[in-house]
This record gives structure tokens, sequence and C-alpha cells, in this order.
């Protein structure tokens, strides 16, 4: 075991405290008891042990069907989403009977087929500042498998509060990252990466796409680096960070440190857990601050009685091609700056998939001398549940 | 000193579509403004207005994060290597 490395759940668990193993389940964990690095007492420890997985998506997929297979006795869930065809491409928990319906009953289903000796417990609510740390409190790994920064960011902090080891994956097209955060003396998300980018900077795999099989290739090494923190086995990625490129099927092992200055596991100055929305960002673009937006319907309305608008898209090109607005023209985000003058002085009604990027790039008209400049609330999405369901989802 | 950037994919298309790109410089921060100086548009995805870096990219000079060696100011040393290593939320 490295120093950085150290299992930190408690395996000073007496034997005779730990759950017993039924006929059919030596016999269903036959290939675990062979390995002497798991053995009777390993498996004994893996039933005992309590891992939460916060999503239940692309990472927590692989993830819970793994740890369910392999014996862990109590699975913590945390989602509030529902299963959508578009996430059927690489959220292998889920089946295709299964879109429309809550993806906690969903994974509750597939994973008790699995394994009917696992105890699942569903939290059908979005991790919170108010309830994170009762949740956490229940578990012995929490496994960080969601997909926005503000979340990450709040896992991160209540795992460093409640000393719970942390194990991180994340994925964008073709990359991943996977690691161990705040074990005793590692380092934490924030060491890492000390403050999220601004709203609408990096896109989200829903915007910029993801290769299918990524999250069950960064999944599988999260669901593998609990089960050793569970077994108290080899050593762990805390004080690494794992890089994954799939394009180049290339492997890369950084070293991480402890920031002495991180707020939150070095100055420890952050005592309890904040606004995350607010930490990052979001808070200005969601109320819209500085910002003006328009409705679907009122843009309907404005469009009818024949105002001159310049409509422009600001999403990716790979989103445009999926499909967008008549009569729009296409100026990705990170091409706006150097295209302020194709933009004239009439109306300009920007949009995106929900409002964000949009919002951002309003901004940078309004920098830019612009005046006339809105965005349309709730982007795309909202466009098509309100006037055009034609148009794609995803 | 002849070094190596490594770049993620997300920011590649900035360089065209050069994952990997020679650099050349005496320090972490001269050889990234080698290679902005040839790719503007890579300039404000690594460091901010001031030319500093910003919390939301970390650099690794060969397997150690440069924060710990001085920032833009770690020394470079030929066949070094410079990895950008950006966050990502996806999941």
């Amino acid at each position: 075991m490295t120093a950085t490395g150290t299992v930190p759940v408690d395996h000073t668990q007496r034997l005779t405290e730990l759950p017993e193993l039924s006929t059919e389940e030596l016999q269903r964990y036959s290939r675990h008891l062979l390995l002497p690095e798991v053995g009777l007492e390993g498996q004994r420890r893996l039933k005992a042990g309590r891992v939460l997985l916060v999503g239940a998506g692309g990472l927590g997929s692989p993830l819970g069907l793994y740890l369910a297979a392999a014996g862990v006795g109590h699975l913590g869930l945390v989602d509030f989403d529902v299963v959508d065809v578009t996430n059927l491409q690489r959220q292998v928990l889920h089946g295709t009977r299964d879109v429309g319906r809550p993806k906690l009953d969903s994974a509750r289903d597939r994973l008790l087929d699995i394994n009917p000796h696992t105890h699942i417990e569903t939290y059908e609510t979005r991790l919170t500042s108010e309830n994170a740390l009762d949740i956490i409190a229940e578990y012995d790994v929490v496994v960080d498998g969601t997909d926005n920064f503000p979340t990450r960011y709040l896992v991160n902090d209540a795992c460093v509060l409640a000393g719970k080891p942390n194990v991180y994956g994340s994925i964008f097209r073709f990359e991943g990252q996977a690691s161990v955060f705040a074990t005793p003396d590692g380092p934490c998300y924030r060491c890492l990466f000390r403050e999220p980018p601004p709203p609408g900077l990096v896109p989200s795999c829903a915007e910029g796409g993801v290769l299918g099989v990524l999250p069950g290739l960064v999944g599988t090494i999260q669901a593998t680096e609990t089960l050793k923190i569970l077994l108290g086995i080899g050593d762990t990625l805390a004080g690494r960070l794992l890089l994954v490129d799939a394009l180049r099927m290339q492997f890369r092992t950084l070293k991480l440190k402890r920031d002495p200055e991180c707020p939150v596991c070095g100055t420890r100055t952050v005592r309890e857990l904040i606004d995350y929305e607010d930490f990052c960002g979001l808070r200005a673009v969601h109320t819209g601050a500085g910002v003006a937006e328009v409705t679907p319907a009122e843009l309907v309305a404005w469009r009818a009685r024949g105002d001159a608008i310049d409509l422009v898209d600001v999403r990716e090109p790979g989103e445009w091609a999926l499909g967008h607005l008549p009569g729009a023209r296409h100026v990705p985000l990170g091409t706006v700056s150097s295209a302020l003058d194709t933009f004239g002085h009439r109306t300009t009604v920007l949009y995106c998939k929900g409002g964000t990027r949009s919002a951002q790039a309003a901004r940078l008209l309004q920098e830019g001398g612009y005046t006339n400049v809105w965005s349309l609330a709730g982007g795309i999405s909202r466009w098509r549940a309100e006037v055009d369901p034609t148009l794609p989802n995803y | 000193m002849s070094i190596t950037v490594h770049l993620p994919t997300m920011l590649a298309r900035l360089a065209g579509d050069a994952r990997s790109l020679d650099a050349s410089g005496d320090t972490v921060g001269e050889a990234l403004g080698d290679v902005i100086g040839r790719f503007p548009a890579l300039g404000p995805r690594l460091r901010d207005d001031a030319g500093k870096p910003y919390g939301f990219v970390t650099f690794y000079l060969n397997d150690e994060d440069i924060r710990f060696q001085g920032g833009f100011a770690a020394p470079v040393a030929d066949g070094d290597e410079v990895i950008v290593v950006p966050t990502v939320a996806g999941g």
C-alpha cells in the first residue's frame, strides 16, 4: 500500500461481525473465493460493504452491474432522471423496454436480477447541500458518476467533510479521467481543479457527444477501485490521476498531491457545504442576469408579425446537424468573439440546447457593443416541447 | 529546448487537429507561448487575460503538476512533455 493509496475503510471489523454467506452465495462467488486476495473473508467484507452511487447513467451503469455482481451487500443509488432513448447507446443498466421509466426503478430491477442478495436503496432526488451529508453518512464509499460540475464539487466537499473516499470518474467524447479522492492523507477533486470553468465553456456529453463504450471503460475502473477499497487490497488511484484516451488507446497516470492551499482538504476553511450552483456560476445564468430572454411563444409571435430577426444557433456543429430552427444561421459559441462583425443592430435571438450557452453568447455580444440581444429561454429543448415536436430530442 | 505539448482532443481542433505539438522554450510558460503563437485560438483556453493559469485546466510537466514546480515558470529540459488536462464533467 502506498502512503496516499491507504485504504480508508475500517478493516478492523472482526471476522465474527461480518455477515455469513449462504450455500448459494458461496457457489455464486466461487471465482472470488479462489483468489487468495479475496477469499471467504474478503467476500464477507464485500457483503458488509455499503457503496453509494451518485448517478445511474453512463458511469453508474457498469458500476451498478459489476458491484452488484461482485456481491457488494448494500448499494445506494441517487438519481432523479427518467430513461430516455438517447441514454441507451451507453447506459447499459437500462433497456429499450424501460424508456419512460424512472432510472431508479429500471436499475433496481436489473441489479436484483443480477444479484438478489444485494440490498438496493434508492434516493429519487437531486443530491443537494441539504441532503448530501445525511445520505453519505450511511455509506463506506461514495462513487461519483454524475454529469455536471455543481454535483461533482458537492460530492467532493461532502466526502472530505464526512471522511468518505470518493471514487471519481469523468468522461467526454473519447477521453476519461479517474482517481480516488478524499482519503485521509490524499488529495481531493479541488486539489486537481481548484475551480469550475465558466458556464458554457466546457460542453457536456449531451452537447459534445460521447463514445458509448467510454463510460464502460471508466466506470469499470471506478468499480475496480471501489472493490479494492472495500477489500483493503492493492494500490488504489488515491494520489494518482488516470487519463484514458480511447482514440489512441493510451492510458497515462499522473501524480496528484494534496494542495496545501485547498480550501476543503488543505486549509479546511470550507467547513460546511455551500451553494454549488452559485459556485459554478450557474445561478447568474439561470436567472438570466443581465441577459434578456425571449420565450418560444414570444419568438413565434415576433416572427409572425414580420420582425426582422437574426436567429443564431450557438451550439456545436454536431448538434446543428441533428436539427435546427428554420431561418437560423450557425455561429458556435467558441467562434462568437471572432464573428462579432457578422452581427448587426437588428433584433438578435441566440439559442442553444437549454439556454446556458446562448446567455454566454449574449454577454459576449453585449460586451461587443450590441444591445438588442436576446437569449431563447430553455433553448431548442423548450422550443421542441412547446412549438415543434418534430425536432430530434438529444 | 525541444519539448512536446500534449493536448486533449477537445483542444486539438484549435491546433489543426494536432494532439501533440513540438515546442521550444526554457519554461513551461514559454513552451505554451510558442504553441499559442502558432495557434492563437488556443490562448484563451490555456491561460487567462493576465497570462495566469485557470483553476480548471491543470498542466503537468512529465507526470508532476506544475503548480508544485513553480507554475508556468517551471523550467523544462530537452525531451520533456507538457500534458494539458482540462476539467470535464460527463458521466
